[in-house]
């Protein structure tokens, strides 16, 4: 039964990232993203993590992707500009650099998995039955972590004003 | 019957994943599109983390993705001020537009 939802997560996720990357429409990318979010916290609960499950939808899906909606419709920009006689993507015979990235990403997936092939097989290390606790989590967090928990409330204090501060109107 | 999801599977799932993203990066020529792709390519790693965890049975794993998830927060939002601000001087969201350092 798992195997059965871990290929069709796998399935949706690898289609909906592909349809992300090849949309010329940003809403249509960002909304496709969510999905691809969905698949992912169903491949967390599978991997027996729920917190990170909640965490991918509340914060990824909920928080984040609202912010590039948000973006998407403020800038009111419904699809990528053509250039000149550029009408389809063209991955293989495109200009310089669109066939070097389409290359190194090709390059990069093949030698991802050719590294993995010398990997074993190994067996995971429980029966996958006991999924993670958030208390688990919770208290390695505060008490291994506990720095770079609060270095990261910093972080997210600097991202804040920075970005106030860049999207700010001049005068 | 399907195969059993392994840890080589999970690690593969994310290499696919992350090569789609790093396509992403260089073949779009929209920078809201390139955030995205630079978010799936977090959301692989990420899947890498909670795949090794399991793996281990540890949940240390987990607090890094965890991290890495705020870490995606803050870089998502100054990402798209300066998205906003590019796109005030220039009109446009092209990256090939954006060559002067100076105007």
């Amino acid at each position: 039964m798992d195997a059965l939802f871990f290929w069709i997560f796998a399935v949706i996720m690898i289609v909906s990232s592909v349809l992300v990357v090849g949309q010329r429409n940003p809403m249509y990318s960002v909304l496709l993203l969510i999905v691809s979010f969905a698949a992912l916290s169903g491949l967390y609960v599978l991997l027996n993590a729920p917190f990170m499950a909640v965490l991918q939808i509340i914060v990824y899906a909920g928080a984040i992707m609202v912010l590039f909606l948000f973006v998407v419709m403020l800038l009111n920009v419904s699809s990528e500009e053509q250039e000149g006689n550029d009408k389809k993507p063209r991955f293989v015979i495109g200009p310089g650099p669109r066939r070097f990235g389409a290359v190194l990403a090709v390059v990069l997936a093949v030698q991802l998995i050719w590294a993995l092939r010398t990997i074993a097989e190994a067996p995971f290390a429980d029966d996958g039955s006991v999924p993670t606790t958030v208390r688990d989590i919770g208290l390695r967090l505060f008490r291994e972590y506990a720095f770079a928990f609060e270095a990261t409330s910093i972080l997210i204090l600097v991202a804040m004003v920075g970005a106030v501060i860049l999207a700010r109107k001049e005068r | 019957m399907l195969p059993e999801p392994t840890l080589n599977t999970y690690l593969a799932l994310s290499a696919v994943l992350f090569s789609i993203g790093t396509a992403g990066v260089f073949l779009r020529r929209n920078l809201i599109t390139v955030l995205l792709s630079v978010e799936v390519m977090l959301n692989a790693v990420n899947l890498t983390f909670v795949a090794v965890d399991r793996f281990r049975g540890t949940v240390d794993g987990q607090i890094i993705a965890f991290f890495v998830i705020t870490v995606a927060a803050a870089e998502a939002a100054v990402g798209l001020a300066i998205v906003i601000a590019l796109f005030r001087h220039r009109e446009t969201l092209n990256p090939d537009a954006f060559t002067t350092l100076k105007w």
